[in-house]
């Protein structure tokens, strides 16, 4: 029985009792006027993500969907204490394997996971990141299965996205509906901007004197996240460059401007390992600062998330997390991940290739819900094509049940229905640990799809934590 | 300001004014091919010509060529089509560097021509023209009227007057010969056409009557394209905005470059020559001449803000 985050009308629960009484008064022919009149102010603004080479308009704007997620006060906190626990048991984990590597020796994971995984970087070993910080913005995927049944679905230690939408949907919702936020009882989440500037000034490199100078590194306009680095770079007075603009010179990195070149202290990048640095990394590239990870290693400037964070949000890795908090933390997980059945093991494997029918298999580096087998929704042609993949490279995939998502209402084609939802909150890591009341709430516009991904048909929703349990 | 940010800005401005310059381009060969007598053939090459778009002598350059080439080819930087494109693609690179009254006026319609075919065009050719215009004008009013006058303003001024300092100069080029004193014979049949039309094309029919009254001479046409300093398009006018802009960079900075140099003596060149001289030493040389420097300056400029 799929678990309804908002309950069945007469039992409404109290998170949700605001929104319940707003879809009421505001009935179903106005709701949908209004939804037609968000999704100009979101063209409006330019929030689009960009699909090349499929045709179509090229910016597309994902689906916002008006009604609200809510989060009550103690369902929060104790998401909060989560996923704080996580991101800083992640952040030992990688300082770990890029020194004494404690974790491995204990034998609480086998080694060649690690060392022989294309996201470990052996350039980092040793190295000291200021802060002792590798990923400073960790999104954590959660998914809710029943009241207190969460579960974290994924890590996302490099440079997870989606933190704009978080943003401007509460910005679109605070334009159209003022009543709903005049009470005060829905926590604001503006103060991410502010948390991210501090965190990226908090991990400054040693040669930086005087106020850090601030960079957002972008691929470019086409980059499906263009806009999002854009508007971050807006929010935290960063600049916004490009590789081209930026070049090293006395182990500093700098960025060409109209008054000749300047110093860049701290560079948020949103580009992946593989283009930071040809001399580095990859000869063949043209993109990317020839000299960057020097300039990095000697304390000249600092990379966020650290070059090589990567190991720690492999969902291949994801499955000792756990195991990860009990060893650094030395407390038990609140919250805990969805079974994970790794292919690599033996029994595992035999258990998922009789049960295909029932898993969702996924690449362990695979991404945006492209390359995985959803095994109920899949045909026996499908499941034979797949399994013969699996055999070929059986370390290559993990496994986990079909999970039966909650669901929040949602406005469909002039009616509301539940749908499926997931979560992604973005916890911020410097000196201290910073995390917005708030997140990213994706959801399947499909009746009945489990798929939330923006590239697949999926949408957002603004996401309310409250200051109580319930408002009303 | 990043230079890269200079850039795009600089081009962006650069290629509003072309979508502006090439419609009205558009305009002016659309009306020269309604006269009776004229052959369109030639008339259509000119404006090709004129939008400094190069085709072979072989090749064919009529109507469907034309409107191929300056309204609907993708990616060419010529077309209108894609001078809103890549306006909008610069925009969009420095989105947060734009007012969002600019953003939203470069946003409007964008993409009105994608995919559009020749029969379309053609049917409602003038609709399309004024609707070039109206979007230029919407984003240069945009500007005018909520942009902060520092250097992000400045450097997209400078591509804007470059790019029309051009535009006028290649319409001259084409358009000399009807032009040269030794043809001036007032108020000719197909001359007067061709005056009025080059007139339309630069938008200066009704400024031309204010200014100099009594019937079309060439030489006064040619007075106002190059060397009016009252008249928005002509060279003297844009030589003039962009070296004050240029002057107000050097300030701003505190720093001077080549370009300063070159642009002050262009300004200068233009302030002090007159229609005498230019004829003396050849109308045709001297338009050459200068859309070289106009060219030259704009490396200049280029390369002294590193884009």
């Amino acid at each position: 029985m799929t678990y309804d985050e908002m309950g069945p009308p007469g039992a409404v629960r109290p998170p949700y009792e605001l929104v319940a009484q707003w879809i009421e008064d505001m009935g179903m022919s106005l709701l949908d006027l209004r939804a037609k009149e968000a999704e100009a102010l979101f063209r409006r603004v330019g929030i689009t993500f960009a699909v090349y080479g499929e045709g179509g308009d090229p910016e597309r704007l994902i689906p916002f969907d008006l009604v609200p997620r809510v989060f009550g006060r103690s369902e929060w906190d104790r998401l909060d204490r989560g996923i704080r626990q996580r991101a800083s048991a992640l952040n030992a984990f990688l300082y770990d394997v890029y020194h004494r590597r404690e974790f491995l020796r204990a034998g609480h994971m086998p080694e060649e996971l690690v060392l022989q995984n294309p996201a470990f970087l052996p350039q980092m070993i040793g190295f000291d990141p200021p802060a002792r910080v590798y990923s400073h913005v960790v999104g954590i995927d959660l998914v809710r299965m029943g009241g207190d049944d969460f579960a974290v679905l994924e890590d996302n230690c490099r440079t997870p996205s989606g933190v704009s939408y978080m943003l401007e949907n509460r910005e679109i919702m605070m334009r159209m509906f003022p009543d709903l936020f005049a009470k005060g009882g829905i926590r604001p989440v503006d103060t991410y901007a502010e948390d991210l500037r501090r965190t990226l000034e908090d991990v400054a490199p040693p040669a930086c004197r005087e106020q850090p100078s601030l960079a957002v590194l972008t691929p470019g306009p086409y980059n499906s996240a263009y806009y999002e680095h854009s508007f971050l770079a807006d929010q935290i007075g960063a600049e916004l460059v490009e590789a081209r603009d930026l070049f090293v010179r006395d182990g500093q990195v700098w960025r060409r401007t109209t008054r000749g070149p300047r110093v860049v202290d701290v560079i948020y990048r949103r580009i992946d390992d593989d283009f930071l640095d040809p001399l580095a990394f990859r000869p063949d590239s043209l993109l990317g600062i020839p000299g960057l990870m020097h300039a990095y290693l000697s304390g000249g400037v600092t990379i966020c998330s650290a070059p090589g964070a990567g190991i720690a949000d492999d969902k291949a890795i994801y499955t000792y997390v756990p195991e990860m908090i009990r060893f650094y933390l030395g407390e038990e997980p609140i919250l805990p991940n969805v079974q994970t059945y790794r292919l690599s093991e033996k029994d595992d494997y035999a258990y998922v290739i009789e049960h295909l029918d029932e898993l969702v298999v996924k690449e362990v580096d695979g991404s945006g819900g492209y390359g995985m087998l959803i095994g109920p929704k899949s045909t026996q042609e499908e499941r034979d094509a797949y399994r013969k993949r699996i055999e070929a490279d059986p370390a290559g995939f993990i496994a986990q049940p079909t999970l039966d998502l909650s669901t929040t209402p949602t406005l469909c084609g002039g009616s509301i229905g539940p749908r499926h939802v997931d979560f992604r909150p973005y916890c911020l890591v410097g000196k201290r640990i910073r995390l917005t009341p708030g997140g990213l709430t994706r959801v399947a516009l499909r009746e009945g799809s489990l798929v939330v991904n923006s590239s697949q048909g999926g949408g957002v929703k603004d996401t309310w934590v409250l200051t109580e349990d319930s408002l009303c | 300001m990043l230079s890269r940010t200079a850039g795009n800005l600089y081009w962006l401005g650069r290629y509003v004014e072309r979508a502006d310059a090439t419609s009205r381009l558009l305009g002016m060969g659309a009306r020269m091919t309604l006269v009776p007598g004229a052959s369109s053939r030639d008339d259509w090459r000119s404006v090709l010509e004129a939008a400094g778009v190069e085709r072979p002598d072989s090749s064919e350059s009529g109507r469907p060529e034309a409107l191929q080439a300056l309204l609907l080819e993708p990616e060419s930087g010529s077309s209108i089509l894609s001078c809103m494109q890549l306006a909008r693609f610069n925009g969009r690179a420095e989105r947060t560097a734009l007012t969002s009254a600019m953003w939203d006026a470069l946003n409007d319609n964008w993409r009105r021509f994608d995919g559009m075919d020749y029969r379309t065009a053609s049917r409602a050719l003038p609709d399309h023209i004024d609707f070039a215009q109206r979007w230029a004008g919407a984003f240069r009013g945009a500007m005018d009227t909520t942009m902060l006058r520092n250097d992000r303003y400045g450097f997209i001024r400078l591509g804007s007057h470059i790019e029309r300092a051009a535009m006028t100069l290649r319409l001259l080029k084409v358009k000399y010969l009807v032009l040269l004193p030794e043809r001036d014979v007032i108020g000719g049949g197909r001359d007067l056409y061709q005056w009025t039309s080059l007139l339309l094309a630069s938008s200066g029919l009704r400024a031309y009557h204010h200014l100099y009254k009594g019937d079309f001479a060439p030489w006064n046409i040619a007075d106002l394209l190059a060397l009016n300093r009252t008249f928005p398009r002509s060279v003297a006018f844009c030589f003039h905005e962009v070296n004050t802009t240029l002057k107000d960079l050097a300030q701003a900075y505190g720093q001077n470059h080549p370009c300063h140099e070159m642009s002050a003596a262009l300004d200068h060149k233009l302030c002090t020559a007159t229609m005498g001289d230019i004829f003396t030493d050849g109308l045709f040389e001297w338009v050459s001449e200068t859309l070289y420097d106009v060219l030259a300056l704009s490396d200049l400029i280029q390369e002294a803000y590193g884009f």
